[in-house]
């Protein structure tokens, strides 16, 4: 099992980033790699066992299905149903923590998976840096940060 | 509950910070509030359930007791055992966190716990500023870091926030200044310290107003030296306890009456032993009203003299606090109760509280009624708090091996008596001390038990006839010494 983990500081209140992510639908939003999204089925967004099914700006397809939300916890979990990334049960989690000194948000990003032993360093690098500290990136852009 | 979070960003490497903070010993080191720390017992600091004890710069001992620890998620959980702060069932958690994105560090620190009502504001500020976020800055200090920016709560401002357990509480309250009249009695600021071993802090809620307030004030019990505070009886709220206390916790409703004298003020550090936490049905001013005068019913009637079905009993001041108690619970017991008192609606009273023959003794020879009454028997036993102006008359109203309690002389000092003339009635006389049948917490349990459940069954009516401010208690006691009281009279702070 490959364990990922990705955490930043984002300058805003975790209420006002939570506000921005909370929606499983809108990763295009604010994720810079992400192209569109749609919730199959004609589900809400926020109904735990729904999937998003979206298109990288480079072309793979994706689809998550929804397995946590807590409005109380700041967060959120999430399996990948299918991907081209090689990558097999995989569970994600993203989830903001106040940062009481600052009025700040503490941001975390852990994913764990399997997949081909030789292709694991290439696949950390991917999602850890890649895809979470991608998305950490440009929130910290859309709130400021450091 | 409350619930208290606070959390920061450090700018060093979380190995670097938890090795500061791994160490449930090691805060002395580095938090401000912390004089000093040991493990008890020579345990090692990463023992689960390892307690350490500490004392606080601000002064204060405490003692925590390791829960949990884990190395591999940088955090460590603990409670509170023992606190001069009133924090209870506090349970707290520090933990760490990589913040990846820069080699930097998320901290929170976290807490529940329960307070007294009313505090609660005030000590989650305490908890989340003087120590989590003082930790804070410590720990950033030492790596050379400005403090965390944040907005300071209004409660944090305010003056009380820092205060329970740390200081002595500014208050009001009575002071005699010398033995005298009412007017010895002056408002003056008090202070109430911090509970020391074996005490506790109260804020009061009602303060009971008895005759030995009166004996405090003009000297004639040297309980006090002036300048000092009177009172005996109160009932309120626990706000903090000291070490060794047990069986009494912050915020428990309590009352008491016993020595040493000190009641009449708005907080109280005192000795935590005599104290009875109240059961839910009995109010503050009830407890206030009832505990002395209730008490002291209580042995008379059943240790004093073990009252009995059919027996003759004469209640002197029967419309007084002491009086109307001792009428209700007489009759109960199965007595007839003879009575005196100063005036007709003093009588009906009395009557009302189970006296059946209130007697004026203004305007009738009350021996003399007491003989037609009792056919010329006379009285099992005659309760006196009037003292001088009764107590050889209140001897002549006894039966044959009859009892004379004497306890209290409200019309002055009881003149000397050759015991030899009662041998014609082979009489019993006691002198009674409150002290003597209350000094042990056992005593106290036991009387205060009866006494509650005689309340809780309508047995004892308790009159509450008049309330004043307790900086009036001079009006109080003017009043009370012309006879013009009825039932209880209490002080409000």
């Amino acid at each position: 099992m490959v364990k990922v983990y990705t955490s930043s500081v984002i300058d805003a209140p975790a209420d006002r980033v939570w506000a921005a992510i909370r929606d499983f639908n809108a990763l295009p939003n604010w994720h810079p790699v992400i192209k569109d999204s749609r919730i199959e089925g004609g589900l809400h967004a926020d109904r735990v066992g729904c999937i998003r099914n979206f298109n990288l700006k480079d072309g793979g397809n994706l689809r998550e299905q929804l397995l946590t939300l807590s409005d109380y916890d700041y967060s959120y979990s999430y399996s990948i149903l299918e991907s081209p990334l090689g990558v097999s049960n995989y569970t994600a989690t993203l989830k903001l923590t106040p940062i009481t000194d600052g009025n700040r948000s503490f941001a975390e990003w852990s994913a764990e998976f399997d997949c081909e032993p030789a292709k694991a360093r290439e696949l950390a690098e991917l999602i850890g840096n890649g895809v979470f500290q991608g998305g950490f990136d440009a929130l910290k852009r859309q709130f400021g940060g450091r | 509950m409350v619930q208290v979070r606070r959390s920061t960003v450090i700018d060093a490497p979380i190995d670097a910070v938890w090795g500061l903070l791994r160490d449930f010993n090691g805060h002395d080191r580095w938090h401000p509030a912390v004089a000093e720390s040991r493990i008890e017992d020579g345990r090692r600091a990463d023992e689960i359930g390892c307690v350490r004890r500490f004392r606080l710069a601000a002064g204060g001992e405490l003692r925590e007791q390791l829960l949990r620890l884990s190395d591999r998620e940088h955090s460590f959980t603990y409670c509170i055992l023992e606190s001069p702060i009133p924090l209870i069932d506090y349970v707290a958690t520090l933990s760490l966190k990589p913040v990846t994105d820069g080699t930097r560090t998320f901290w929170e620190w976290r807490s529940n716990f329960r307070t007294p009502p009313g505090e609660e504001v005030a000590l989650a500020a305490l908890v989340g500023e003087q120590i989590y976020e003082a930790g804070f800055d410590a720990i950033k200090a030492s790596f050379g870091q400005a403090p965390g920016t944040r907005a300071r709560s209004p409660a944090a401002a305010a003056p009380r926030a820092a205060l329970p357990g740390y200081r002595a509480i500014d208050c009001n309250g009575i002071v005699v200044e010398r033995f005298g009249g009412p007017d010895v009695m002056h408002w003056a600021r008090l202070l109430a310290p911090p509970p020391g071993v074996g005490e506790v802090r109260l804020k009061h809620s009602a303060i009971g107003l008895n005759y030995i307030d009166v004996y405090t004030r003009n000297g004639y019990y040297p309980l006090i030296e002036p300048p000092g505070v009177p009172g005996m009886e109160a009932a309120g709220l626990v706000l903090d306890i000291g070490p060794g206390v047990h069986g009494i916790l912050p915020g428990d409703r309590v009352a008491y009456a016993c020595l040493p004298p000190g009641a009449y003020a708005e907080y109280r550090t005192m000795k935590a032993e005599l104290l009875v936490v109240l059961p839910e049905d009995i109010g503050d001013e009830l407890a206030a009203a009832a505990m002395l005068k209730g008490m002291s019913a209580e042995f008379l009637l059943h240790r004093v003299h073990r009252v009995r079905e059919g027996d003759a009993i004469l209640v002197h001041a029967a419309a007084g606090g002491v009086g109307l108690l001792l009428c209700q619970w007489g009759r109960a017991l199965g007595a007839t109760v003879i009575g005196t008192v100063g005036s007709t609606e003093k009588a009906r009273l009395a009557r009302a509280h189970g006296c059946a023959y209130p007697i004026l003794y203004g305007e009738e020879d009350f021996v003399e009624r007491v003989m037609e009454i009792t056919k010329g028997q006379g009285c099992a036993v005659v309760y006196d708090s009037v003292g001088r102006d009764t107590f050889l008359r209140s001897y002549e109203a006894l039966a044959v091996r009859g009892h004379l309690v004497s306890f209290g002389q409200a019309s002055g000092p009881i003149e000397p008596v050759d015991i030899a003339s009662f041998v014609l009635k082979s009489a019993l006389v006691s002198r009674p001390n409150f002290g003597h049948y209350t000094s042990t917490p056992s005593e106290v349990r036991s009387i205060t038990d009866r006494l509650f459940d005689a309340i809780r069954r309508g047995i004892l009516q308790v009159e509450i006839g008049h309330r004043y401010p307790l900086r009036e208690a001079a009006e109080a006691h003017r009043a009370l010494e012309a006879r013009r009281t009825t039932g209880s009279t209490i002080l409000l702070p």
